[in-house]
């Protein structure tokens, strides 16, 4: 295994590509899969190399959800694709009935091995249809595993982790991340798909966040370093089964608790995280806990609806002067440090050099 | 002019009549006694259509079923110590005591699943025959849907795909003319639903769902032509419901469907049809019938024994929500 960088979404095809060399039984349906898009670049050159087993699909996304789930259930380990999570809706039935329920509802006696690859599109005025942050709906269903891989290296080796797993996999990606390049190996290697994992060591605060928001809370702390504040990031990178271990550990440690998510904030997956922790390790914590996550309305297109309504590296380093009870000096610190870092990126690009439309 | 008469085919086919049949008058008998505790779907009056589609199939062919699924699982071979043992919400019941009479398997005679959703089987059943056709494998799917579940969108999703892929899957649709108690003209159009797979690209043809022997026929053509790499086909099969839609009761009382019409279906009881051919077709004695009935009576107690004896599960064992 030689280190190089390639990106989140090269790292998706890679794992793609070595589960279907690896395992027959895989195979990669969505709409658009072998279009010349290739999802983003996600599922390139798999078509040439696996005749049968690179599929194409109408637009009948609870029908093909079913019949990725039979297939699954008589040997198929297929890996289906959605350009975008707000079509996962339109085959609830299917994931929450059929595929998060097969293996308890028959006592064990067939499981459901499929991943169901969801992206969250954000930028480019997207809009309430196509860029929403929909996580808690799949975590609240018992059977499914959720996971949001922040990084091209667990990208890669929990998608591997994924296909191979005997269960119902929710694997979202957002879009943003998938131009993030970042050391991954060539070749098969595994990253588990029960744990948390600590990004960066501190010990003022945990942030625990999930998804792009990881790449904020990085952002953040590294302004917050700046000011003398020593930040825990816990990446959530699988929301479901929750690994409260890691979190309560990182919290004994650091006794204050910052929680960012993308979805929504009401009935959202931040405040599971918070009631976890509440419940599990109140007498560590020195402050309440708080969370970062998406204001209670629909996503918005224009930029400038856009600016009121994602969360920034800034309000999360914010809140967490708020939270240490740092002096007004600290904010203005603060608001120095990001007028240089972020001067002229929109928030509707993950960077300057990135154009729509995707 | 006579049709040649194979004993052994209609025998077959008095046989799976006749056990469904028992099981559903064993289970109206019992369930007063409120230790079954989940909803039942009766199959009574319906019996001939899974007799005679099952009777088309090999042990390895595939079966998926909706709520109604008693007649399916039964005529598919499927056991009875686990059905009833489900029935009672025990852990020997085919699903763990998970699922009830609304979620049968039977995985050792192919019988794959039965779920409740009206429609949530149709693509798991395309599913498998997409499966069926990626592995090269010889095995036919059945998936039993009726009249209400093509009102659901996904039977149309599913469809189009099994004709796109030409899959192997045989549509049967028991068409008993209602939706609980709502009537097919407060709900479709005026129309053969057998229609709207041809619509599809897909063959289909409607007939009589209470002449098991007829089903049979018609199924193992279909089924034949299915194994041999031709695509999806579609049966439609009229039959009807004598109970009411949910439990064990006659629904007379509630007069959403005409005296007239119970008693013209009651008239064509998918029991007394094969009966009937069994004494004026065949050499079977009614020796034969009654040593039969007998070992099926004792079959049913003894399965009901079973499941009574069983074991409630418990919260100490393994959950299995995942794998």
């Amino acid at each position: 295994m030689t280190e190089r960088k390639i990106s989140y979404a090269e790292a998706i095809r890679e794992a793609t590509d070595i589960m279907m060399a690896r395992d027959p039984s895989v195979f990669v349906i969505g709409e658009g899969v072998p279009d010349p898009k290739k999802i983003f670049g996600t599922t390139s050159g798999l078509i040439e190399k696996y005749k049968g087993r690179v599929l194409d699909m109408p637009l009948s996304e609870n029908g093909m959800t079913g019949i990725c789930v039979g297939a699954a259930l008589t040997g198929m380990r297929p890996v289906m694709v959605h350009q975008r999570v707000d079509f996962g809706l339109l085959a609830m039935d299917q994931i929450a009935n059929s595929a998060a329920k097969w293996n308890y509802m028959f006592d064990g006696k067939r499981s459901v091995p499929m991943v169901i690859r969801f992206i969250i599109g954000r930028g480019w005025g997207q809009g309430p249809q196509h860029s929403q942050s929909l996580q808690a709906l799949f975590a609240h269903i018992p059977g499914l595993k959720v996971v949001m891989p922040s990084t091209p290296y667990d990208a890669k080796g929990m998608l591997i982790s994924a296909i191979e797993d005997n269960n119902p996999v929710i694997f979202i990606e957002h879009r943003w991340l998938h131009y993030i390049k970042d050391d991954v190996p060539e070749g098969y290697y595994t990253v588990p798909l029960e744990k948390c994992r600590v990004i960066r060591e501190g010990k003022d605060i945990t942030i625990a966040a999930t998804s792009y928001m990881t790449i904020e809370s990085i952002k953040a702390s590294e302004m917050l370093m700046e000011l003398g504040i020593s930040v825990e990031v816990v990446d959530i990178r699988t929301l479901k089964p929750l690994d409260e271990e890691t979190i309560i550990s990182s919290v004994k440690k650091t006794k204050n608790l910052l929680v960012c998510d993308s979805g929504w904030k009401f009935g959202g997956f931040a405040g599971e995280v918070i009631a976890t922790v509440v419940e599990k390790a109140f007498d560590q914590l020195s402050s309440a806990p708080q969370r970062i996550a998406s204001p209670d309305f629909p996503t918005p297109s224009s930029r400038a609806l856009a600016d009121a309504y994602y969360p920034l590296s800034t309000d999360i380093a914010n809140k967490v002067l708020a939270m240490l009870g740092r002096s007004k000096q600290d904010l203005e610190k603060l608001e120095g440090i990001a007028k240089i870092r972020f001067r002229g990126v929109s928030l509707d690009q993950p960077d300057a050099s990135f154009e729509g439309p995707f | 002019m006579t049709e040649k008469i194979d004993d052994n085919l209609i025998f077959s086919l008095w046989k799976k009549i006749s056990k469904t049949r028992a099981v559903e008058e064993k289970i109206v008998e019992i369930y007063p006694e409120k230790d079954i505790r989940c909803p039942v779907h009766l199959s009574l009056g319906q019996e001939g259509v899974a007799a005679g589609v099952s009777q088309a199939l090999n042990k390895e062919d595939l079966v998926f079923s909706n709520h109604r699924s008693h007649a399916h699982y039964i005529s598919k071979g499927g056991d009875i110590k686990s059905m009833f043992a489900e029935l009672y919400g025990k852990k020997t019941g085919c699903a763990g005591g998970r699922g009830g009479s609304m979620h049968l398997l039977d995985e050792s005679v192919g019988f794959m699943g039965a779920t409740p959703i009206v429609g949530n089987t149709i693509p798991l059943a395309v599913g498998a025959a997409l499966s069926v056709k990626m592995q090269n494998k010889k095995q036919v799917v059945v998936l039993y849907i009726g009249d209400g579940a093509i009102e659901e969108g996904v039977f149309h999703e599913s469809i189009n795909f099994a004709s796109l892929k030409k899959l192997p899957i045989l549509f049967v649709c028991e068409n008993n003319l209602y939706s609980v108690y709502t009537p097919l003209a407060e709900r479709q159009p005026i129309r053969p639903i057998y229609t709207l797979a041809i619509g599809h690209g897909v063959e289909a043809s409607q007939g009589d769902g209470t002449d098991a022997h007829e089903v049979y026929k018609v199924a193992q053509e279909a089924v034949e032509k299915i194994r041999n790499g031709g695509g999806p086909i579609f049966l439609e099969f009229l039959t009807y419901r004598w109970r009411t839609h949910c439990g064990i009761d006659d629904d007379d009382h509630l007069k959403y469907r005409d005296e007239a019409e119970l008693k013209k279906w009651k008239g064509k009881d998918p029991l007394v049809a094969i009966k009937n051919k069994i004494t004026n077709s065949t050499t079977i004695s009614n020796r034969d019938l009654d040593n039969e009935t007998n070992r099926i009576n004792k079959e049913i107690n003894e399965a009901v024994e079973f499941a009574k004896k069983s074991p409630y599960p418990s919260l100490d064992e393994p959950l299995k929500v995942y794998s």
